[in-house]
């Protein structure tokens, strides 16, 4: 019988990892090492000002066949997401943008509302917009109907390894909105991500979780493996919760005891 | 003549024209690896050699780092 892939698509590119890896914390020689590790497809950066002295770029670290995923942070409106996004599809030669629009630099809670503008500004040019969001559904609505590719809700904030704080919040966006919502921010651990998959995510993102680990390479393996299982559990339908009793696993006669039956 | 930019948030002042190009490697910073903006435009790469820089002139000189 033939196995259909479980796939999932942005933009047209379909991808068979679900592990988006971030970029940022990590010495440059580990890079490689750790993106063949997650089995990752896609990797994000960020943009800034570029150092002078010929020294070695990220973009020499990661392998030829991964997606690159610019991001906009240090965008702190729509305009700035939007300048940034052009200057990263000159480097990148991709249409693929996250969108990262952050006014508060405490907690880098995403902007909804200018976030909501910069997607549609950038999906009428053709961009692949990836919006990273606060889980509210009525912004997610008017994201994928700006032209979003998929929603990108936080589960809690950036470099804080919390986990899924917002995760009643994310289930519905994966319940109401009919786009790939990939977890992004937040999961500190496998089985984390784990969880957000098996929740019915599209994909999860991880950068801290993994840069900051004892053994990097090994921890970007276990979330790979991780994601891979909370994915398998949500396609093969997890059983149903018993609330008021239990219920044996085997059945209740042929016990070997002659004694009277118990009531 | 010297020519005074602002490069990358900073004051430069550039010993005659100077193009792109030339910028690029008086810095070190390799053109496949970066993208230009002048004036808030950007340089499209098949124009560095040509795009000299003007008194005046704000220039910002990007690429990407590790980010989540």
């Amino acid at each position: 019988m033939d196995q259909k892939k479980d796939t999932f698509t942005l933009g047209g590119h379909e991808f068979t990892s679900r592990f988006i890896l971030g970029s940022g914390k990590y010495s440059l020689d580990l890079i490689k090492a750790c993106v063949e590790n997650a089995g990752a497809e896609i990797v994000t950066m960020a943009l800034r000002r570029a150092n002078e002295g010929g020294l070695a770029n990220i973009l020499d670290y990661i392998p030829d066949n991964v997606t690159m995923l610019p991001n906009t942070s240090g965008a702190r409106n729509a305009d700035e997401a939007i300048r940034i996004a052009h200057l990263s599809r000159e480097i990148s030669g991709s249409d693929f943008i996250k969108i990262e629009i952050m006014r508060d630099t405490k907690y880098l809670l995403p902007d909804n509302y200018e976030t909501i503008k910069a997607v549609d500004a950038l999906a009428k040019e053709g961009f692949v917009v990836m919006p990273y969001m606060y889980p509210d559904l009525n912004c997610a609505r008017d994201m994928r109907d700006a032209g979003a590719a998929c929603i990108m809700p936080l589960g809690a904030p950036i470099g804080t390894n919390k986990g899924l704080a917002t995760k009643e919040f994310i289930k519905i966006l994966i319940r109401e909105i009919d786009l790939p919502i990939i977890v992004d921010a937040g999961i500190g651990r496998p089985s984390q991500a784990c969880e957000a998959m098996e929740m019915g995510a599209a994909a999860v993102m991880a950068n801290t979780a993994v840069a900051t680990a004892g053994n990097i390479q090994m921890m970007a393996e276990a979330f790979k493996k991780a994601i891979e299982a909370g994915r398998l559990a949500y396609l093969a339908g997890p059983g149903r919760v018993r609330e008021d009793r239990a219920e044996a696993s085997s059945p209740l006669t042929g016990f070997l005891r002659d004694d009277e039956k118990e009531a | 003549m010297r020519v005074k930019i602002r490069l990358n948030g900073q004051t430069r002042e550039l010993d005659g024209s100077v193009t792109v190009s030339g910028l690029l490697a008086s810095g070190g910073y390799r053109p496949e690896r970066v993208a230009v903006e002048i004036n808030l435009a950007i340089i499209p790469k098949t124009a560095y050699d040509s795009t000299e820089l003007s008194e005046g002139d704000v220039v910002e000189i990007v690429s990407f780092m590790g980010g989540g």
